[in-house]
């Protein structure tokens, strides 16, 4: 074959060519959960493998199982699914049976991306719809927070986690309370400390603050998410928590405590930023942003349930097609009065 | 041929133009009281009978009933099978009448059943109108208990009461609720559009390798 002059090459535009595609965002993700998911398997033991590659496995049998014969390897190699059953497996509580966290995965991909569509059709985030159909479904299951392994090792796992497909297991196992929880019916504060390095009860990947925070400026750093929507979350639930401590110190929680409790950072760096769920104009960043931190206060604060972010990205991201309707920039040249 | 016509008539409401699955009609009973297989069947066989009844009547009297009137006409003559109906159960089964509820009297403004008058029984003669409701009633009993079995079995573990997983076994609370009713609905009308597609996609590949043969 004769070698082509490279003078004389024609190309389309574009002609720059950017090197991030989707199967790198969806890369940079995993490893921006590195740090948590190690975190997890370190306070929770082989009992986080087992749920979080149960979740994954449920997350890529339906991407397959639902994919065109044609693109089945092409919707594989993306590795969306994976982030999704990641992500929805941090989210969840590490006793949990691994059948529903399989159960959690395929329904996540299942109805919340492969019925809208496929990968940037969806409404609704995939793993917080798939954790909210586990939440509704399973309520006890889901709120079952088993305390972390300690001293029995790596290797124990949690008798929750082996339940037969359909059946729950009738062990009483060990369980108390996350630090929201202890705060809103109990009126303990648990110490900052714990809550930035873990050692606390709630689900695998909001133990450790300072490890998901790590991820959050590697994804910044690599430009994969948008910094506006989590900064604006955060900086609304300090203010929030801010202007509340102001009527009863006593009562509400301090603002540190509400930004590194519960799974606020989880979601509000990895969850809230999907590219797909979150508004793209900068000015709709912002308005998703602080829609969110302020359905997460109103629903801890004032709520019946200890936690809320699940359910104010959810519906935030119901509204993202209107924010993005109404925050669409001006085309150039258009709209003005002529002199 | 008049066989094969009636036959055509009833088979039709079961599947092609099953009134839940293809028509999309009487969406308010399907979601509201499937919770379980035994009110699912209890509310089919009251709209069974209810269609029925009135199919039969309306088409009976089709010439007599005025045109500008006809609609109220068809409701009184349903309200009339709906009371009936209402106080069979009543009598009946106490139990599964209590947990239906308000839904009994509802069958009144059931869209199916007024549809039905409306589309076939005021046009057809007798005994065409009676298969056609014989049919689409079926098929909506069909709908129903299907719908409810999904539902009782992962939402309770049982079926008709009857338990079928042991002691163990977790219940899928959103089943029972009023989301498993809406998920489990556009579930199965995604299998059956599914099924539906396949079929159509079989039939034009047949018909196109006989045209290819002829």
């Amino acid at each position: 074959m004769k070698k082509r002059d490279p003078d004389l090459l024609l190309f389309h535009a574009p002609l720059l060519r950017q090197g991030m595609t989707t199967p790198s965002a969806m890369r940079d993700v995993v490893w921006a959960l590195l740090p948590a998911t190690a975190a997890s398997l370190w306070f929770f033991g082989i009992s986080a493998v087992l749920v979080l590659a149960s979740s994954i496995a449920g997350a890529v049998l339906a991407e397959w199982l639902f994919a065109n014969k044609e693109a089945r390897g092409e919707s594989l190699r993306d590795s969306s699914g994976i982030v999704t059953g990641l992500l929805l497996g941090l989210t969840l509580p590490p006793g949990l049976p691994l059948w529903m966290a399989f159960l959690g995965g395929f329904v996540g991909i299942c109805l919340g991306k492969v019925i809208w569509g496929g990968l940037g059709h969806n409404l609704f985030n995939p793993a917080l719809l798939g954790r909210a159909f586990l939440q509704a479904t399973f309520p006890i299951a889901m709120t079952t927070w088993v305390p972390a392994t300690g001293d029995a090792g790596f290797f124990a796992i949690y008798p929750g986690n082996l339940a037969l497909p359909f059946m729950q297991v009738s062990v009483d196992a060990m369980t108390s309370a996350t630090p929201l929880g202890l705060m809103k019916f109990e009126q303990v504060v648990t110490p900052l400390n714990e809550l930035a390095f873990g050692k606390i009860n709630g689900s695998l990947g909001e133990t450790s603050g300072v490890a998901l925070l790590l991820g959050g400026v590697y994804l910044w750093a690599r430009r994969d998410l948008d910094w506006r929507i989590p900064v604006s979350i955060l900086a609304t639930v300090i203010l929030f928590s801010a202007c509340l401590g102001l009527f009863d110190a006593e009562r509400f929680p301090t603002p540190w405590f509400s930004v590194f409790s519960g799974g606020l950072l989880l979601g509000a760096i990895y969850m809230a930023t999907d590219p797909v769920t979150s508004p793209v104009t900068p000015r709709g960043a912002w308005i998703f942003g602080i829609g969110v931190g302020v359905l997460v206060m109103l629903i801890r604060v004032f709520g019946g349930l200890p936690e809320g972010v699940m359910y104010a990205i959810l519906l935030m991201n119901a509204a993202t097609p209107l924010i993005d309707r109404y925050t669409q920039p001006r085309v150039f040249g258009r709209g003005i009065e002529s002199p | 041929m008049k066989e094969n016509l009636s036959r055509e008539e009833f088979l039709k409401g079961i599947w092609r133009d099953n009134p839940v699955f293809a028509q999309v009609l009487g969406m308010c009973p399907m979601l509201a009281v499937t919770n379980s297989a035994i009110n699912a069947v209890a509310m089919g066989m009251a709209t069974f009978f209810v269609l029925v009844g009135s199919s039969f009547l309306v088409s009976t009297f089709r010439h007599l009933i005025p045109k500008q009137v006809r609609i109220s006409c068809f409701i009184i003559i349903i309200a009339t099978f709906v009371t009936i109906a209402d106080y069979t159960l009543l009598a009946l089964v106490p139990k599964v009448h209590k947990e239906l509820g308000a839904f009994i009297p509802l069958i009144v403004a059931n869209c199916l059943i007024l549809g039905r008058q409306e589309a076939f029984a005021s046009r057809y003669p007798t005994k065409l109108a009676v298969m056609d409701a014989l049919g689409m009633a079926s098929g909506f009993l069909l709908a129903l208990f299907s719908l409810g079995a999904v539902r009782e079995i992962l939402g309770d573990g049982a079926l008709f009461g009857f338990n079928l997983f042991g002691a163990n076994f977790e219940p899928w609370v959103i089943m029972i609720l009023p989301p498993g009713g809406f998920l489990t609905l556009g579930v199965i009308l995604l299998f059956f559009n599914w099924f539906k597609t396949k079929k159509d996609e079989f039939l034009e590949d047949v018909a196109a390798a006989q045209r290819s043969e002829g």
